[in-house]
């Protein structure tokens, strides 16, 4: 064994060491994303949305526009130099509740995301690990709950209750854990086998620790890039659930509350649908871009 | 060099572009096969041995790999600078190959006898172009192929996938294919280390016996002495991107002359039961930052001044032998 | 001789296969099937084989990743089937086990830290964070390892890197025993020769005795004191090196040591003529009656497809399980006298 002083001399030298490490994988993720240019774009799409939707009330050029506001003088205007997007039936600037929108979609999503990923992670772990009775319970209520389209179940639940934002998430979130479960179940059946479950066994290691430190690290990259991907297509369902009056309710100023009133002034007064649709996309897009890059980014080097 | 060299790759230079910079996995590497030659590249993992083979089979991906400087001939022909379909007929003319892992070269979704036959359809139509086989005629030589790597009741293998069959039945059926269209130069990389040691003695013997039949050549990229020994006339042992020795086998394994030959035929575990010597000190370096010199100097133990500032050319240490080392550099030649 | 530090009777390890929606049982693959040895304390034993010989089984039920079907298991005298919660623990400091392939056997999500500190915590060595850096310090050093590979991950490592941790990882309890299953398999010769060097000295440092499963009969020959030589889940041969390598007399073991390539002269001579016909290695689903052996063996009688051989002992501790060992065995003795 070392003594106390030549052990505090190698743990200063390994604390440098352990920085140039941490930076090397850094460099090498950096590396890898840079490669694979649509990540970038997705990359910059999202955190372009991120930082529109925090500082909104400072970049808009209307911020009083967002929520409850009425300008009849100022309504049906079409894009111009003063209103980019135009305005709609209200006279509200649809550039200002567009940016104002991706709030409330990203805000569905954060919270949507926030409750359904780590319930599904942790059923589809426990499930995956225990095998038998515990798998094929939790197991089946997946199945019944994946056999419900989202926005079906989303709908029946927002119709029992009164419509409202927090119920649309709630609902959302009720049949989005059983994707993460699925993929988790999946994978954790696959990594249970593994050797290094086997040396963890054989070191004597408890079921949840090697739930937890063996099998969680490994799942975390799938459902990274899982999440990535569903954060465009809980924003879609939310704007589906505003849109057919369930979700947020006006003056509320969300996407797909907007599109649905828009629709009613087609096609003359395109641009209250058209621009609120294309953020809806631009939104999903740059997560989906994004997803694919991380996808390469997390996959586990197989070096030297 | 010799005029009737099948495969004749020349200083061949080649490197890729990765995270840390520019790596330079083959630095020089010059070797040949004449007709009918068996001959063996040896190496240990990341020696760039399979770099070197995918090269010469012109399957080198290139924008990652590079090529400096250097030829690849096969046939007489410049493997880098033909176009693709050039190189398609060129290498349908004359070259096959035996991978390492008999179930991932078969395609598990179609039948042995499917896959068979699109060898042959393909050998026909790119090599002899005598138009289209009848069907009845490409059994035929589906049949007599298998028949010749001695599997039992080949009209049955026809029509079974590749998973139904034993790790040595597939070997043998990738063989097959392999020589089905007559080529004169094959590249067997690692045949049969996948499977058990007295089935790859089978697998092995049968190889020898049927390519000696038919006269092909042979490159035998691996990592397994005993198997080089066995089965070639003549070896290349490679380290970090370069050819350190080459001579003929007997010689090699009764006299080998370069400290990195010496260090990993005193590795090899003995059946006389001999304490293992200490292997090689050091492991191999980055291809990104290679010692200069000898790439072998750092973990040589007769390693001179010399040795670390110049690349020591090949030199002849017997009629039949070469070695890159500068302990022979001397009275030697 | 001496109390053994593993006892082995009869070991017996089937796994069920299952087919169909129910998944019913409709066969058994006889992984492990009466398989008996000892391993003294102090040294090496072998066990030989091929793919489907139940090697890797024996191991990993020794370890308790698998219950036995049926047999014994004694550790230093203690019966392992009779492990509660409590005596685990203590089995598990005891024993450890090295895999084949430490790509496979290391986490590719946890820097070497972790993977090192997990035994530690488990077991309660070392109280404090610094104590077991402390301690994995040592580790490192003792597999010759730099303190600085602490934070790499093992896909920054060499082959032989990684097997060194999981060495590390396997010294961690403080064992007395450990089983290493093809532990340089996946290397190469130049690192193998490494390893097998700091296996041996590990063995001198720390007095470990050690259970060698490969497949590779030169490595045996080289490290271990004595072996037994499987094939479909059953020892057919069983000696010291000098009695398997010199006199063998099973037409398998003979086979096994015929067809291994080597790189000398000399070895060439120690080589028995080959007793095997053409032929593949049976499922261990379906073996064959009698002598496993026996569909590829060039002197098989009709009994050797009817009953099961029982062991013959044809020298001092060597045992034989083929039903013309006697013959063989006086053969290969004179066979030696004409040399």
């Amino acid at each position: 064994m070392s003594t106390r002083a030549s052990h505090h001399q190698v743990t200063t030298g390994l604390n440098e060491t352990r920085w140039m490490i941490i930076k090397d994988r850094l460099g090498r993720g950096w590396y890898k994303f840079r490669r694979n240019p649509i990540s970038l774009v997705g990359g910059v799409m999202v955190l372009l949305c991120v930082f529109l939707a925090i500082f909104a009330p400072y970049v808009t050029p209307y911020p009083k526009h967002a929520g409850a506001f009425t300008d009849f003088q100022n309504a049906f205007q079409a894009p111009s130099k003063s209103h980019w997007l135009g305005t709609d039936a209200l006279g509200c600037d649809v550039f200002t509740r567009i940016i104002f929108g991706s709030r409330i979609s990203l805000m569905l999503t954060a919270v949507v995301l926030g409750i359904s990923v780590p319930v599904g992670v942790f059923l589809g772990l426990i499930s995956g690990y225990m095998g038998g009775k515990t798998e094929t319970v939790i197991m089946r209520v997946t199945d019944v709950f994946l056999s419900l389209p989202a926005l079906v179940m989303a709908l029946a639940i927002c119709a029992a209750f009164t419509p409202s934002i927090d119920k649309a998430m709630l609902a959302v979130a009720s049949i989005w854990w059983t994707w993460h479960c699925r993929l988790v179940n999946g994978i954790t059946r696959s990594i249970k086998t593994e050797e290094f479950v086997q040396a963890s066994k054989v070191l004597g290691a408890s079921p949840l620790r090697i739930i937890f430190k063996d099998i969680l690290p490994n799942c975390a990259s799938p459902v990274i890039v899982k999440i990535t991907l569903d954060a465009g297509f809980v924003i879609l369902v939310g704007a589906g659930l505003s849109f057919l009056g369930l979700g947020a309710q006006p003056p509320a100023e969300d996407l797909g509350t907007m599109i649905s009133f828009g629709a009613k002034y087609l096609p003359e007064r395109w641009w209250m649908t058209v621009f609120p649709s294309l953020a809806i996309f631009f939104i999903i897009l740059g997560f989906n871009l994004l997803g694919d890059g991380l996808r390469d980014v997390l996959a586990v080097e197989e070096g030297v | 060099m010799e005029e009737k060299a099948i495969l004749d790759i020349r200083d061949l230079h080649v490197w890729f572009r990765v995270y840390e910079g520019v790596s330079r996995v083959l630095d020089g590497v010059s070797l040949y096969v004449r007709g009918g030659e068996h001959v063996g590249l040896v190496g240990e993992t990341g020696c760039g041995k399979t770099v070197a083979m995918k090269t010469a089979m012109g399957i080198l991906r290139s924008p990652p790999a590079l090529f400096p400087q250097g030829q690849v001939l096969l046939a007489g022909r410049d493997v880098l600078k033909a176009a693709p379909i050039e190189l398609l007929r060129m290498k349908g003319k004359t070259i096959s190959m035996i991978f390492q892992d008999p179930l991932s070269a078969l395609n598990p979704v179609f039948t042995v006898g499917q896959q068979i036959f699109d060898v042959i359809r393909f050998g026909h139509r790119w090599i002899r172009d005598d138009g289209a086989l009848t069907k009845t005629k490409v059994r035929g030589i589906a049949m007599e192929a298998l028949t010749s790597v001695q599997l039992p009741d080949p009209r049955r293998i026809l029509s079974l996938y590749p998973l139904e069959l034993s790790g040595g039945m597939r070997q043998r059926v990738l063989i097959a294919m392999a020589l089905v269209n007559r080529p004169r130069f094959l590249i067997a990389d690692e045949p049969g280390s996948a499977l058990d040691v007295t089935i790859q003695a089978q697998i092995l013997s049968l190889l020898k016996s049927l390519v000696k039949e038919a006269g092909i050549a042979v490159l035998l990229i691996t990592h397994d002495l005993g198997v080089v020994r066995e089965t070639v006339e003549r070896v290349y042992i490679m380290y970090a991107g370069r050819v350190v020795e080459e001579g003929q086998t007997v010689e090699i394994f009764d006299d080998p002359k370069h400290p990195y030959t010496q260090g990993l035929l005193s590795s090899v575990p003995r059946l006389t039961g001999e304490a293992l010597a200490e292997g090689i000190p050091g492991t191999l370096s980055d291809y990104t930052e290679a010692p200069s010199g000898c790439r072998f100097h750092p973990r040589c133990p007769q390693a001179m001044e010399k040795c670390a500032q110049q690349k020591p050319p090949m030199v002849k240490v017997s009629t039949k032998q070469h070695v890159a080392c500068y302990l022979y550099h001397g009275g030697g030649g | 001789m001496s109390e053994p530090v593993l006892k082995v009777e009869n070991l017996v390890k089937y796994f069920p296969v299952r087919s169909g929606l129910l998944h019913k049982i409709v066969a058994h693959v006889k992984a492990v099937d009466k398989v008996s040895f000892d391993v003294q304390k102090g040294e090496i034993f072998g066990l030989i084989g091929e793919s489907g010989s139940g090697k890797s089984t024996v191991a990993k039920t020794i370890v308790q990743i698998y219950n036995p079907t049926s047999g014994m298991i004694y550790f230093k005298g203690q019966n392992l089937s009779k492990l509660t919660k409590q005596t685990i623990g203590r089995f598990r400091r005891e024993v450890q086990m090295v895999f084949q392939d430490p790509k496979s056997s290391l986490n590719p999500r946890r820097s070497v830290m972790s993977i090192l500190e997990d035994p530690l915590i488990i077991h309660g060595i070392g109280k404090s964070r610094v104590e077991r850096k402390r301690i994995i310090h040592t580790l490192l050093g003792q597999v010759e390892m730099p303190s600085r590979y602490m934070y790499k991950y093992p896909s920054a490592l060499s082959g032989g890197e990684r097997q060194r941790i999981a060495i590390a990882r396997a010294l961690a309890v403080n064992p007395s025993f450990l089983v290493l299953d093809e532990p340089t398999s996946a290397l190469d010769v130049s690192v193998q020769a490494k390893l097998i060097n700091l296996f041996l000295r590990l063995k001198k440092e720390l007095a470990l005795s050690y259970l060698f499963i490969t497949h590779n009969l030169s490595l045996v020959r080289t490290i271990a004191a004595r072996a037994g030589v499987m094939y479909l889940g059953k020892i057919y041969e069983l000696g010291t090196m000098e009695m398997l390598f010199s006199h063998p007399v099973h037409p398998y073991t003979k086979t096994l040591i015929a067809a291994t390539p080597v790189v000398s002269k000399e070895e060439e001579r120690v080589k028995p003529r080959e007793m095997s016909k053409e032929g593949e290695i049976p499922s261990p689903v379906n073996p064959p009656s009698g002598c496993a052996f026996h569909p590829r063996c060039s002197i098989a009688e009709s009994r050797c497809s009817q009953e099961l051989p029982s062991p013959v002992k044809v020298g001092p501790g060597h045992l034989v399980w083929c039903h013309r060992a006697e013959e063989l065995a006086v053969r290969a003795e004179e066979l030696v006298v004409l040399e």
